[in-house]
């Protein structure tokens, strides 16, 4: 089922509001995403618990709703 | 512990490198399991693979054993290393190759 982008975005600044948030739609299709976040909450933090942040953020819908999400984690410069 | 978990331990516990994948290394059935593979035939590393595709136990019991939401998941030396993602973070920083050789 596809996901528009803003609303993957939407989602993520919902739970991590200083978030920089790129996404790409990878196929064209609304289906296959790539997300890149940037976040100063994720200072500190291993990647898995990096990632652990943002797929909160999408309550539930990764491995769902959201199968093709390819996403890349990074602290602020 | 469920028995799936068992399982699911007895096969991270007795494997240095493990995959959790849908489809086989030769036959990847996702795009993601695919470029685990990738990366992982290109480090030239020894490891096992567990096609969840043949066991819905361990498919959805992988999902909360490493409270991970998606597949494929990385285990080495018994630690969940992460999915395709972080592989892919951790290889381009040289970091996976490091991971897998000090524990091969």
């Amino acid at each position: 089922m596809p996901m528009p982008a803003k609303d993957i975005e939407a989602l993520i600044k919902a739970a991590l509001p200083d978030a920089e948030v790129t996404i790409t739609d990878l196929a064209g299709d609304g289906d296959h995403y790539a997300a890149h976040v940037v976040s100063a909450v994720f200072v500190g933090k291993p990647r898995i618990a990096q990632h652990k942040l943002v797929y909160a953020a999408l309550g539930g819908r990764m491995g769902g709703e959201l199968h093709a999400l390819q996403l890349t984690t990074a602290v602020p410069n | 512990m469920s028995d799936t978990n068992a399982r699911i331990a007895e096969i991270v516990g007795s494997n240095n490198v493990v995959l959790f994948m849908k489809g086989t290394p030769l036959f990847p059935q996702c795009g993601f399991s695919s470029r685990a593979v990738a990366i992982l035939d290109h480090l030239g590393v020894q490891y096992e693979s567990v096609d969840v595709l043949q066991d819905m136990e361990i498919r959805q019991g992988i999902k909360s054993f490493s409270d991970w939401p998606t597949i494929p998941q990385l285990y080495v030396k018994g630690e969940f290393v992460g999915g395709s993602d972080i592989m892919m973070e951790m290889y381009e920083a040289g970091e996976l190759q490091e991971l897998v050789a000090s524990n091969a």
